[in-house]
């Protein structure tokens, strides 16, 4: 028997088998590696944004910053590397210094100013995006031997489908992130947060100090994604990645995790990136859809999910209250 | 006279904010403040403020009703593009002038209606239901577009962006007008107080009686209508429908708007003449920067960097710290005046 909390992570899961085995019927080709492979790659940035944005979302908070981060670390990155010309590392550890401060800053202002993750972080978006246009408003190319190597390491899957480094780093990420919620006191504490924020402050759980560590470590993911999208597109420009942060709330939610927090699972986030990456795969093998289809599909699928949500918490109320029926 | 000295009171902080921002803008910029009048119509920076302002505050008003019950509408900058496609595609196809006003407005409303459904009778949190639409509804923009960015040509139609009427500009009137009928029709009679109760306490006010359902219909409907004339204004204006581009993150200026007006994003009490002048900020820190000659690259920053002063002077917890000091200084005088009166 399923848990009904855990009900829209399998209904989830069962929609990407059932999704990808009718476009296997279609395109028999969209089973080889190469295609995943590609798939794994292409939502590296997307999907290590999400997983952050996964752990805010379970603490009840949301992260509008998330597209102008990477925005500003990528061409950060690129700038310190082009044009003064600092290795790789360091520039990389810079931003990720920086991209964590970031987020740090925007949980200590929700948490002692009191004033709503929404807002903060809205204003946070404005600021970043701003920040990227004062380093530089031009698509900033690097090229740098270490940066090669680093996109020239892949595993050969057996079909002649790579798994590279971005894609690795996505999987690293996603595999540490399921481990830190489900694991770990600060996973717990996420959870306790975003149940109940009273509750959990009663029962001893340091709510500061949790609130700014959860968007400090999306600040922090969200800066290594802007590293991965600066290596996947080998440049910076400050005009990317608009609006990534709604696709990584759409991943969290269509992976059902719940936007009033406290319920949810970093792997659902997972299947939700694949799914959207299949959408994009399956308008490319078409070739008479318009891109535009994506954002149809993936608003149809947000609604789909969202009602299947009130239907299983109302389902399992009910059933709550028939239970204490029964006991009355 | 006492209710005019109340008003002044709760509108005081924006009007201060909006007076230093115009005065350091006049001081950097001269000539800022002048207003002449060129082949009998208004100009000057102050004007194009106000003209500019238009999309903003028309949002503006339909949000403060919205955040007002507790909910928020992230959809509203979706819905224009929407509704400038449609109006371009309707003016393109040679349909008259009340017609493509009438089907907008409509389509405005059916967006609006759509929310509503969402919040209101299957009870998803507004954020999540408005967000469906403001992922689905470019897509759905593009489709009517049919992805180009579509062109026309008609004169009636782009003076609702660009004409005027007696030396002013249309898209004041618009938005003026509007403003005054939502606000008349909403604090003249007993909604506005019905929907701060339903803001409050959704289920307190239905226990009392409210039809809290029908009020959350409305208010994402007047958002949705606000959002259609906001996007035939933006039509209008570059006489074409942009997709992609038209009212692109402008719901998140109408609700930094509504916040810097006041109105708590927890629901309740509201002003929409605060959320006006709110937009107007907002609007004047836009075409301050420009003509006071700063790189745009700064343009962002210095916004975020206002927004953020003025979000953390109002919020809850520099309001305790104040009310604190307020209250010390008070003990202190007591103290003081006991002393003295021991003595």
């Amino acid at each position: 028997m399923i848990h009904a909390r855990n009900l829209p992570f399998v209904t989830t899961l069962a929609i990407f088998v059932i999704a990808y085995g009718l476009c296997v019927l279609q395109f028999p080709n969209m089973l080889s590696t190469r295609v995943i492979g590609n798939l794994l790659t292409d939502n590296a940035f997307l999907g290590i944004a999400a997983v952050g944005m996964t752990f805010v979302i379970l603490s009840g908070g949301i992260d509008l910053s998330v597209g102008s981060v990477i925005a500003f670390t990528s061409v950060f990155v690129a700038v310190m590397i082009g044009s003064f010309g600092v290795h790789p590392l360091t520039a990389f550890l810079a931003a990720l210094v920086i991209s964590t401060l970031f987020g740090c800053l925007m949980g200590a202002m929700i948490r002692y100013l009191l004033i709503p993750p929404f807002v903060v972080t809205l204003a946070g978006m404005f600021l970043a995006r701003g920040a990227a246009y004062l380093v530089s408003t031009q698509s900033v190319p690097i090229t740098h031997e270490f940066i090669d190597t680093m996109l020239g390491f892949y595993i050969r899957f057996p079909g002649g489908g790579r798994l590279t480094l971005l894609a690795m780093v996505m999987l690293i990420v996603f595999a540490v992130g399921i481990i830190v919620a489900s694991r770990t006191r600060f996973g717990a504490n996420v959870y306790a947060i975003g149940g109940n924020i009273q509750s959990a402050e009663l029962m001893g759980v340091p709510v500061g100090a949790t609130t700014i560590r959860i968007y400090a470590l999306s600040g922090f993911l969200s800066g290594l994604a802007g590293i991965v999208y600066t290596l996947y597109t080998s440049s910076g420009y400050s005009l990317a990645t608009v609006g990534v942060e709604l696709d990584a709330i759409a991943a969290v939610v269509i992976g059902g995790t719940l936007l009033t927090g406290g319920v949810g699972l970093i792997a659902g986030t997972f299947i939700g990136i694949l799914l959207q990456g299949l959408i994009q795969t399956y308008i490319v093998f078409d070739g008479t859809l318009s891109s535009w289809w994506t954002k149809i599909v993936i608003g149809i699928l947000l609604f789909v999910f969202i009602v299947l949500q009130r239907t299983i918490i109302w389902y399992s109320d009910r059933r709550l209250a028939v239970r204490q029926l029964k006991e009355v | 006279m006492n209710w005019f000295t109340r008003r002044l009171r709760r509108l005081a902080p924006q009007l201060a904010a909006l007076a230093i921002i115009l005065g350091v803008i006049s001081l950097v910029a001269p000539g800022f403040l002048t207003v002449s009048v060129q082949n009998g119509r208004l100009y000057g920076s102050l004007i194009d403020i106000l003209v500019r302002a238009a999309p903003v505050a028309l949002l503006t008003v339909g949000m403060t009703l919205v955040i007002a019950t507790r909910g928020i509408d992230l959809s509203i900058g979706a819905v224009i593009a929407i509704c400038g496609a449609v109006a371009a595609t309707l003016i393109s196809d040679g349909y008259p002038l009340p017609v493509v006003i009438a089907v907008s407005l409509g389509v405005g409303i059916a967006c609006g209606l759509w929310n509503g459904v969402l919040v209101a009778v299957l009870d998803i949190q507004p954020i999540i239901a408005t967000l469906i639409l403001m992922v689905a509804g470019r897509g759905i923009a593009q489709l009517i577009t049919e992805g180009v960015i579509l062109t026309f040509n008609d004169d009636t139609f782009s003076a609702l962006g660009s004409g005027a009427l007696a030396g002013i500009p249309i898209p004041i009137y618009l938005w003026v007008g509007t403003a005054l009928a939502i606000g008349l029709l909403i604090r003249r009679t007993a909604l506005g107080f019905l929907i701060e109760a339903t803001g409050i306490n959704r289920r307190a006010a239905s226990l009392a009686g409210v039809r809290a359902r029908f009020l959350l219909f409305s208010a994402y409907a007047i958002s949705g209508l606000c959002a259609a004339i906001a996007g035939m204004i933006v039509t209008a204006d570059i006489r074409g429908a942009d997709a992609n581009n038209a009212g692109l993150w402008l719901e998140l200026d109408a609700i930094l708007a509504v916040v810097v007006g006041g109105t708590s994003l927890n629901g309740g009490r509201f002003s929409i003449t605060a959320s006006l002048i709110g937009a107007l900020i907002i609007q004047s820190i836009n075409t301050g920067i420009l003509v006071s000659g700063f790189p745009p690259e700064f343009n962002l920053i210095i916004k975020a960097g206002i927004i953020i002063v003025v979000l953390t002077l109002q919020s809850p917890a520099i309001a305790t710290v104040f009310g604190f000091i307020k209250a010390t200084r008070r003990g202190d005088k007591l103290n003081h005046g006991a002393k003295e009166a021991t003595r």
